[in-house]
């Protein structure tokens, strides 16, 4: 029987593939794995490694513009040196500690306002009737469909002291002279939560609306009126979208470089902006190198927290 | 599993001068154009437990609900221990819901799902709990006080969702589909448990269901509802063996029905002439209808007997032959086909054990029943 179902059987190349991965100990479960975990090891680790080998080493004229760590004596010894110079005066210089304690400032008070901001959207898309939830959540999505930097710079348009915002209020008579909102830490956040705003709302949107209308329903039964239902139930049931969104924000603002560099002022201090005049202007890799990797771990703490905030909450399930 | 039917007190829905605790008048709820409630007329007396039986899209969660306060009624009053529910938001009610989904909330111990209400009362830390501690011990539930909802077992989620909903101490206490979570076994169980702890705290308890069944054992009063209108209430005794109409004679049980020409209508008897049934059938009691009136008789399937010998009289035997028998254990369930060409059901009780002269496959019988067996329906 099975003689006649191999003659009758087609080509299976697939079949065959299998077959040949199998051998070398490769199932269909761990190719799956390999291939995000190859993206990562050659996008995210190598990179990584690069950038930290950069910033254990020190800035020279020529290119690349830092010397090598390991150097090949004609005796042929090997030599390895690691400076730890650059990070030494990343504290020494009180404008890289002011640069990190500010940009934890503006991503903590962006987050903040996005969720205050988020928080109602989310709850008012996912408590719309079905048939509209797509389509609200689709106006969330739309600004992506316009280049960032673009939508930053239509900010300028609206924030500058002839711009839609100023020439509005003069002309309803609310303001004689415009006010100075572009290059102030106003415009930073007005940049900043425009643009993450959907990061918070999408999580948000996610867990609201698993929520189960009957448990509202439950709690104003026993007599919770509806704010009191909103802090008991809603809330708490919401705080894997919290912690989620706040992520989302939180992260990419505390790097973020364009937005301070377009809209903020001249005194808005921000670890981006370090980094990239040490980068692009001093031409100081190593010393960039350093700013990058103590961001990395300014970062890395926060997350670790929200993440085991979210286990936390996971777990009270 | 009802309650003791002797004295007339309990039953206060038999005594015209009695001050209904519930009050609905003539509510009528639409969504769109669709009516959920038509104009459906009740009243439900304190310490009763009233079963909604229906299908689904019967209306009958959605009179729950209004009563509840999560629906407002399209017109029509609701008026609960004398005060009018009209714009009560759910939360100022005397009243408490069990949900169907026991709607637990899943961020709270079983101790903090049973004393969120009492929370809400702003009741002293200790007397909330020791509620919460009284009311473990009434559900047994006492060993599970710190374990959140989803490491229970469905019989102890439903029994943490009564609890909570009994905790404030409704006056009403509302419960759609309480045991239609459970399996077959515990559903029975926790029957008997749920009149237990009706009785014993005198609450008020309106509940839903579908399983007429369950609506039988639980119910001083059922309520048969169908298409948003109410088409019977009664005792479970009065809808099973009495019922008005063919609907609920259908809904409730299962039931032979033929229909008939009344060929004499006299105040002690009627005659009616069926060619479904083959036979003419008598009723030993007067009956509300009119020479010649098409109507319909109902007749379940314990009250039929089976013989193998024609019995004595001219009417109520109808011959046929066994197509099918089903055996039940306690009971087996005949299926005849009539000479008329029509199927009937009978169900015998299994009194013998392996009784070698019981009625078997393709034998031709005689079904027959007494002039008292069934009922006759004009609707």
């Amino acid at each position: 029987m099975s003689e006649t179902a191999t003659s009758a059987s087609p080509w299976r190349p697939w079949r065959f593939l299998s077959r040949r991965l199998n051998a070398i100990g490769l199932t269909g479960k761990g190719l799956v794995i390999l291939a995000p975990t190859l993206w990562l090891v050659v996008f995210f680790l190598v990179p990584l490694v690069i950038v930290g080998q950069i910033s254990l080493s020190l800035m020279a004229y020529g290119q690349p513009p830092y010397e090598p760590l390991l150097t090949f004596g004609a005796d042929g010894t090997v030599q390895l040196t690691l400076h730890l110079s650059n990070f030494l005066f990343l504290l020494s210089d009180s404008l890289y500690i002011n640069a990190y304690l500010s940009s934890l400032r503006v991503a903590f008070v962006s987050t903040v306002i996005a969720l205050l901001i988020g928080y109602p959207m989310a709850y008012y898309i996912a408590r719309a009737p079905e048939k509209y939830r797509h389509l609200l959540l689709m106006l969330v999505i739309l600004p992506f469909w316009t280049s960032f930097l673009l939508r930053v710079y239509a900010w300028i348009g609206f924030l500058r002291g002839n711009g839609v915002i100023n020439n509005f209020l003069m002309w309803t008579g609310l303001i004689d002279a415009p006010i100075t909102m572009l290059q102030t830490d106003f415009a930073v956040y007005v940049g900043i939560v425009y643009t993450y705003l959907p990061f918070m709302i999408l999580p948000l949107y996610t867990s609201l609306v698993k929520l189960d209308g009957t448990l509202l329903e439950a709690s104003a039964d026993l007599g919770a009126k509806p704010l009191r239902t909103f802090l008991s139930v809603t809330l708490p049931l919401s705080m894997p979208g919290i912690i989620a969104g706040s992520m989302l924000v939180f992260i990419p603002a505390i790097g973020e470089y364009v937005i301070p560099a377009l809209l903020g002022g001249p005194d808005t201090l921000m670890i981006g902006r370090v980094l990239w005049d040490e980068f692009f202007s001093n031409r100081d890799w190593p010393v960039a190198s350093a700013v990058a990797v103590a961001m990395l771990i300014v970062v890395v703490v926060p997350i670790m927290l929200m993440q085991r905030a979210q286990d936390a909450v996971v777990e009270r399930r | 599993m009802k309650k003791p039917q002797t004295a007339a007190d309990t039953r206060p829905w038999r005594d015209p001068g009695a001050k209904p605790f519930v009050r609905i008048r003539n509510v009528t709820k639409k969504f769109g154009d669709v009516f959920a409630v038509d104009d459906v007329s009740l009243d439900i007396f304190k310490g009763e437990l009233f079963c909604l039986l229906g299908g689904s899209g019967s209306g009958k969660s959605t009179l729950l609900r209004m009563l509840a306060g999560f629906e407002d009624p399209t017109s029509g009053s609701i008026e609960i221990d004398g005060q009018d529910m009209a714009s009560v938001p759910p939360y100022r009610r005397p009243v408490n819901m069990m949900f169907q989904s026991y709607a637990l909330f899943p961020h709270m111990s079983v101790e903090a799902n049973i004393a969120y209400g009492l929370k809400r009362d702003h009741l002293p830390k200790a007397e909330i709990a020791d509620r919460v501690a009284e009311l473990l011990r009434l559900v047994k539930l006492e060993p599970y006080g710190k374990r959140k909802p989803h490491q229970l077992s469905g019989g102890q989620r439903q029994r943490v969702a009564l609890a909570r909903a009994l905790a404030k101490r409704p006056k009403l206490l509302l419960l759609d589909e309480p045991l239609g979570a459970l399996d077959k076994k515990l559903r029975e169980e926790t029957q008997f448990e749920l009149v237990k702890i009706q009785e014993t705290l005198g609450v008020t308890f309106i509940v839903v269901t579908h399983d007429q069944e369950e609506a039988m054992s639980l119910a001083t009063r059922i309520g048969v509802m169908r298409e948003g209108a109410i088409a019977m209430i009664g005792e479970p005794t009065d809808v099973y063996e009495f019922p008005n109409s063919r609907f609920v004679a259908g809904f409730i049980g299962s039931v032979n029905m033929f229909e008939g020409v009344v060929v004499e209508d006299e105040p002690d008897h009627v005659r009616i002439r069926s060619t479904e049934a083959g036979c003419d059938i008598y009723v030993n009691h007067g009956v509300d209808c009119a020479p010649d009136q098409v109507l319909w008789f109902a007749i379940r399937p314990e009250k039929i007997s089976l013989s193998r010998e024609r019995p004595e009289g001219d009417a109520n035997i109808a011959k046929g032959m066994v197509e099918d028998i089903a055996y039940l254990g306690d009971m087996s369930v005949y299926q005849v086909m009539l000479d008329s060409g029509k199927r009937i059901r009978v169900t015998k009780a299994n009194a013998l054990r392996g009784d070698p002269d019981a009625i078997s496959w393709d034998e031709e019988v005689y079904a027959h029943w007494g002039g008292n067996a069934g009922s006759v329906l004009t609707s």
